[in-house]
């Protein structure tokens, strides 16, 4: 035990024995890093006469390059519940799927349906106990037997429930598109409509987000995963030439260094034993 | 007691790329449109191209304030080598110009990343490449900017000059033509477009040769 390094916590997850090292660095002027592999992103969600509708972008950026074209933003979580993850990709991706586990083993164990709210609870008391060290900023929304519901968590661990909610770099974009557009009693097309349309607003507008729009529609019994519901960002420009790449390797200098034979080999020894 | 910091930044990245191309007797040089600060876009549609002599064209990129203060003083010192010669200053005299004007502020720089496109005195292509504060290279071609880092890697592999160890030395302007460099730079900065998020909206190409100096647009991804 006196030897073995970093202990690992008794019970898993974060061990902050680093922490006065990395205040220590920091004081003498070293950069921690800047760039984990973040979603840039904008999701949202609405609530409409049916049930609900969970939107997303598709690009995942690493600082300043894009590192996913094409990524899931929208996580399964119970046949009748999606959640869509801002923030740090992995964190997103860990919370979501252990959620999702937790839900399925609850299923077997009560034999009902999944609520919303379980996931909500389950979500929050995981991201407060992390107090804010798990970056996962999500919108979570399903159907279940008390109705439609459509939630927002943050990664501190406080939730909120609306109407319509928007979260990642791209939010103030498409809440303006929301804020402008909503209103209760949305038919499934025009909740559709709505939701590409801020997303687009936050694909266009923010950096961060970008490439496609992924939709999943939530109703009483039925859900509809519409992945890449519109591809608005083709490539503009292929060469029709094509390129031509170099198979021969440059030799710039070739200089043979024989090395001198160290090791005396005596003709005629015993022969090996078998 | 430590030293105090300060709470502001004289600086602003308003990103994008830029690239040069030299010929035989031709110069291509090309920027995108899109000037952005944070994850925000101010405009689609600014032009990071800035025309200093009749031969020599200069593109920018890094923090475009800095960029307008160091165009307009070169635009004005070429009006006085004009009215001291009475000639226009050849692209080569202006890439010491500019190497002298960003060295004059080595304490205070010019956050402005440039490459100077034209052509030299014997009617070749030229491209000269700037750091922030003055060092300068005559080269066969260049990127700066935001999208430098992936866009040189493929100019290096396409239009490599050859090693500068091999003698003799050969000489570094493209074998290309006019439309085919072109064309390379088109696919290189809807490359770029796809993984950098500060390029995009639209490229703006600038060609210089014999005839004079054309000027085309082509769209890129607006995301």
């Amino acid at each position: 035990m006196s030897n073995s390094g970093i202990d690992v916590p008794p019970k898993g997850g974060f061990s902050f024995d680093l922490c006065r090292r990395n205040d220590m660095l920091a004081k003498k002027g070293v950069q921690p890093p800047s760039s984990f592999r973040k979603t840039g992103t904008t999701i949202v969600g609405l609530v409409f006469q049916d049930g609900v509708i969970l939107g997303a972008d598709t690009r995942a950026t690493e600082g300043p390059i894009v590192c996913d074209k094409n990524c899931e933003k929208i996580h399964y979580m119970a046949p009748n519940i999606y959640c869509c993850g801002a923030g740090t990709a992995a964190d997103t991706e860990a919370v979501t799927d252990m959620v999702s586990s937790q839900l399925q083993l609850h299923r077997y164990h009560t034999g009902r349906e999944s609520r919303v709210v379980t996931a909500l609870t389950l979500l929050k008391k995981h991201l407060f106990n992390y107090q804010g060290h798990v970056q996962a900023a999500l919108v979570l929304g399903g159907v279940d037997v008390t109705g439609p519901h459509l939630h927002t968590i943050y990664p501190h661990g406080s939730t909120d429930t609306l109407p319509f909610a928007t979260m990642g770099s791209g939010s103030l974009a498409a809440m303006s598109v929301f804020e402008s557009k909503y209103r209760e009693g949305l038919t499934r097309d025009e909740g559709i409509t709505i939701v590409v349309e801020a997303i687009c607003s936050g694909i266009f507008n923010d950096l961060g987000s970008g490439s496609n729009v992924d939709v999943c529609v939530l109703t009483k019994g039925h859900k509809e995963y519409l992945r890449n519901h519109l591809l608005p960002n083709p490539r503009t420009f292929v060469n029709p030439k094509g390129f031509t790449f170099p198979k021969k390797i440059e030799v710039l200098l070739t200089k043979i260094t024989p090395l001198k034979e160290k090791v005396e080999v005596i003709e005629g020894g015993d022969a090996m034993e078998e | 007691m430590t030293k105090q910091q300060a709470n502001w930044s004289p600086y602003d990245n308003n990103g994008g790329s830029c690239v040069a191309v030299a010929g035989a007797d031709y110069c291509v040089v090309a920027a995108d449109t899109r000037m952005s600060t944070g994850y925000s876009i101010l405009t689609r549609d600014y032009s990071k191209i800035c025309k200093l002599a009749d031969k020599c064209v200069m593109a920018s990129s890094g923090f475009q304030a800095d960029v307008k203060a160091l165009q307009k003083l070169l635009a004005a010192r070429h009006l006085i080598y004009q009215q001291q010669h009475n000639k226009q200053m050849s692209c080569p005299a202006m890439g010491q110009l500019l190497s002298n004007t960003l060295y004059y502020k080595r304490f205070f720089p010019y956050y402005s990343f440039n490459v100077l496109g034209g052509l030299d005195s014997e009617g070749k292509g030229c491209v000269f490449t700037y750091d922030a504060v003055g060092s300068y290279e005559r080269v066969g071609y260049s990127s700066q900017g935001s999208g430098s880092t992936l866009i040189m890697p493929f100019l290096d592999n396409q239009l490599k000059s050859p090693s500068p160890l091999l003698l003799p030395a050969l000489d570094a302007v493209t074998p290309l033509s006019e439309s085919e460099a072109v064309d390379l730079v088109k696919t290189v900065f809807a490359s770029a477009t796809e993984r950098d998020i500060y390029t995009g909206d639209k490229l703006e190409i600038v060609v210089i040769n014999a005839e004079g100096i054309r000027r085309e647009y082509i769209e890129l991804r607006k995301d």
